[in-house]
């Protein structure tokens, strides 16, 4: 905190260090302020994050347990043995990091700011299909695709946290 | 089948985000490094709902995974999206989140999209 800090020249009157107080308080009142406005950089690029490593751990996983060549039922032995696939182990881990990124946004913004937000990684996997693996994509999934991307971007214009720290419990 | 598999993913996934996001609001704000981490780890095992909400996520994995195994894509996937609206709607009556006009109709375009995109 910068009104913390000690100030070099010694020699002020206490008005005038009333004075550089308040300055300090005035500006920290408004980063506060600037803060607070719909959604920083901050959260951005942590939905971001946790879009990308849902994506790459489904597919991961995905892969692998295709190239597992066994149907795994319900014994347990079986699930010891695929998680051995280094894909399916290297997707299991992207998951566990997904979890932890996700469990992070959720203490800083809202479950009904976060759930559309994310659901953006259904666009991802609909471009990175049509880019990479030439699929072709029908009419009807470029209009949900227009559809996420715009429920999206009216979401993300609303505030990302409106309960406070303690707003559950009121 | 698909049906009970489809309701139990449905309930532990509200279930398991709800206590998830209760937790978290509770717990305060999260830092992303590594003293981030070990707080956030210490986090997870002092709070008996975000282990009950892991236990749940994990159950509606597998049983996503059951599903996709009897049903197509196409069902398994906008099936499951309508966890989305259950969710908002929890959200606002269960942790008072103030879902306004504009988040409404922001997620219902993205269940709507999502919908057209799994046909």
């Amino acid at each position: 905190m910068a009104g913390n800090r000690q100030h070099p020249v010694s020699g002020l009157t206490s008005l005038q260090t009333q004075s550089y107080r308040t300055h300090h308080l005035v500006r920290s009142a408004r980063e506060t302020a600037s803060r607070v406005v719909p959604v920083n950089l901050k959260t951005l690029l942590l939905i971001l994050a946790v879009i990308v490593f849902n994506s790459a751990g489904n597919l991961s996983l995905a892969y692998g347990m295709r190239h597992v060549g066994e149907s795994v039922g319900l014994d347990p032995l079986g699930y010891i043995r695929v998680m051995l696939n280094p894909a399916v182990a290297g997707g299991i881990v992207l998951l566990i990091f997904w979890l932890l990124m996700r469990m992070t946004l959720l203490s800083w913004a809202d479950l009904s700011f976060i759930l559309p937000l994310t659901s953006l990684g259904y666009v991802l996997a609909a471009v990175l299909g049509y880019v990479f693996l030439h699929e072709t994509v029908a009419p009807s999934h470029w209009i949900g695709t227009c559809l996420i991307f715009a429920g999206t971007m009216l979401v993300g214009s609303t505030q990302s946290k409106t309960t406070g720290c303690s707003g559950v419990s009121r | 089948m698909k049906w009970v598999l489809l309701a139990i993913i449905v309930f532990a996934t509200v279930f398991s985000d709800l206590l998830q996001s209760y937790e978290m609001k509770l717990s305060g704000e999260q830092t992303v490094d590594r003293r981030g981490l070990a707080k956030l780890l210490r986090t997870i095992v002092s709070r008996r709902y975000l282990v009950l909400s892991i236990v749940c996520m994990a159950i509606s994995f597998f049983a996503f995974m059951a599903l996709v195994q009897i049903a197509p894509l196409s069902f398994a996937v906008p099936a499951s999206a309508a966890t989305f609206v259950l969710e908002t709607i929890l959200a606002k009556f269960v942790l008072h989140e103030q879902v306004g006009a504009r988040r409404a109709a922001g997620t219902l375009l993205v269940l709507g999209g999502v919908i057209l995109l799994a046909r």
